[in-house]
């Protein structure tokens, strides 16, 4: 079956079976590596992007349903030569060790400085109205985001320094 | 994951042609691993009309399509129903919930580890076959409602919030028909046929969920404890509203998740508390009444000593000065 994406801007027709997934299809049918399989079943978040500007992970999501859609992965959020913000700071504060869970880390956090922008509350604040980026209110909004490698406090503080920048 | 047909329905009489996905999350999960191998999936999220939160009296109209996000984010949802907002937030992930649906998140599947290991056998998988986690490791399974066939628990939060908050299913069946199932009635219990979960029939779709006015003033909360502090199932969940005059509890409203194979009840815990002054004592008592003198796997007695306590702290929280933090105050419109 053939299905349309938008992907980082470009649309593009894909040929696919029904099983395909997004993250199948974006790694395979459009050579975009940069999106990772980890877990394959919505476990871990490696596989992060967004569809129509909403964090989801692409390994829970079939290619099918998504005709029409807007994807933007991590190839599409900067380059090496004009790197987001988010992407400059977990360089700049060594938000990694092995990296293979980063650009998933990465789209992630994209999508959540906004959703607290838009005054998205957790299940950690106080006041559903009114929460503020703690250190608390990133691990619990991080928390689809596994890292094997446990680089937990310094991607916490990249994310800080990537909003300090973004205010 | 085996082959199927894709099929995207464009109006309501699509919809009985195969199995509905809808997020996705719960179902493309369980074909993976083929514990679900349906021969024709119906996409049914391009559906016109599902995706809306309206309001409807002095409730709301919650479309099935809405987004686990989209709901406890919606503003209407964290003044006057903020138990919800909470237990759906502490829930899966902000990737998870931003796909999931509400009518997905109602019919999600245990996760009883053998209903997912294909090799093991399992009643509510495949009927008849047996029931692995008897004799086997079982510290998420039930307290309450099991039957002998099958000892699972059900794993959503927001299903136990909107059944202390009293809400109901609206479903749609094939000849057109709509009608609404109070959310204690919409699942069933396992009996002799634990895959049947819920009384919908082939075709039926689930269209929306109602949700009555809160109780004004009331305080409420979800408290959720799990083996980490994020993206974990419960271990035992308890959803309340209390409103009370001075010390006197004047309305209250429970549900307990992750020990049933539904979100749980019991009546006379609420009859125990209502019209009582709070105190220790009192929650001492109707916690007395709440938990069984034993469960039904020796994995789960653990559940009996953790239910206790986390209701006595909910009600303490919900009546009390000390620590109220994550308690909020239904506000409704005028
Ligand atoms: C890693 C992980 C962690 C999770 N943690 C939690 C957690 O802590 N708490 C929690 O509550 N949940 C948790 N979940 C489960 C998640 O909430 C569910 O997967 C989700 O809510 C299902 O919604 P969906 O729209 O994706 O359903 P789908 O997967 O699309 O469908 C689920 C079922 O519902 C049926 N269905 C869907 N919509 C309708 C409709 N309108 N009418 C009739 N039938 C319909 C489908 O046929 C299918 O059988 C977790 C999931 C994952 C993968
Ligand atoms: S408890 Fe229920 S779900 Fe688990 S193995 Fe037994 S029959 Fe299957
Ligand atoms: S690969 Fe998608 S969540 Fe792990
Ligand atoms: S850096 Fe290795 S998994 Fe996160």
């Amino acid at each position: 079956m053939k299905t349309t994406l938008t992907v980082n801007g470009r649309s593009h027709e894909v040929d696919h079976d029904t099983r395909r997934t997004l993250l199948d299809t974006l790694r395979d049918d459009l050579d975009l590596p940069g999106t990772k399989k980890g877990c394959d079943h919505g476990q871990c978040g490696a596989c992060t992007v967004l569809v129509n500007g909403q964090r989801v992970n692409s390994c829970l999501c079939l290619t099918a349903m998504h005709d029409g859609d807007e994807v933007t992965t991590i190839e599409g959020i900067g380059s090496p030569e004009r790197l987001s913000a988010l992407q400059k700071a977990f360089v700049e504060k060594d938000g990694y060790q092995c990296g293979y869970c980063t650009p998933g880390q990465i789209m992630s956090a994209t999508a959540m400085l906004k959703e607290m922008r838009d005054g998205a509350p957790s299940y950690v604040s106080d006041d559903l109205d009114a929460a503020e980026l703690s250190d608390a209110e990133m691990a619990e909004r991080m928390s689809g985001n596994l890292c094997r490698c446990s680089a937990y406090p310094l991607i916490r503080e990249a994310i800080a320094m990537a909003a300090e920048v973004e205010k | 994951m085996r082959p199927f047909d894709y099929q995207r329905a464009t109006s309501f009489d699509d919809v009985s042609a195969g199995q509905i996905i809808a997020g996705g999350t719960n179902l493309l999960d369980l074909m993976k691993i083929q514990v679900m191998t349906p021969d024709t999936l119906v996409d049914i999220t391009r559906l016109e009309g599902l995706s809306e939160i309206q309001a409807e009296g002095e409730g709301l109209r919650i479309g099935a399509l809405v987004t686990n996000s989209a709901l406890a984010n919606d503003a209407r949802v964290r003044a006057g129903w903020p138990l919800l907002s909470r237990a759906i937030l502490a829930g899966a992930s902000a990737q998870i919930r931003n796909k999931a649906t509400t009518g997905g998140n109602l019919l999600q599947r245990t996760r009883c580890p053998y209903f997912y290991d294909t090799s093991q056998a399992c009643n509510k998988r495949t009927p008849g076959e047996g029931c692995a986690a008897q004799g086997g490791a079982g510290r998420m399974l039930a307290l309450f409602g099991t039957s002998e066939h099958c000892l699972a628990a059900h794993p959503s939060d927001m299903a136990v919030a909107l059944t202390a908050l009293e809400a109901a299913v609206e479903i749609r069946s094939a000849d057109g028909e709509t009608r609404q199932v109070p959310m204690h009635e919409f699942y069933r219990g396992p009996g002799d046929r634990p895959d049947i979960e819920n009384g919908l029939g082939k075709g039926d779709l689930i269209t929306a969920v109602i949700l009555p006015s809160p109780h004004a003033g009331a305080r409420q909360t979800y408290r959720k404890v799990r083996d980490r502090a994020s993206y974990a199932f419960a271990l035992v969940s308890v959803a309340g509203s209390v409103a009370m005059e001075g010390d006197t509890i004047t309305q209250v409203s429970l549900a307990y998740g992750s020990v049933a194979p539904h979100p749980w009840m019991d009546h006379d815990v609420v009859q125990l508390l209502q019209g009582e002054t709070a105190s220790n004592a009192l929650f001492e008592r109707a916690a007395d009444a709440l938990v069984p003198d034993s469960a039904p796997h020796p994995d789960t007695d653990y559940k009996r000593n953790l239910l206790r306590r986390t209701f006595i702290a909910t009600m303490r929280q919900l009546t009390g000065p000390g620590d109220t933090a994550g308690t909020d105050i239904a506000r409704t419109q005028g």
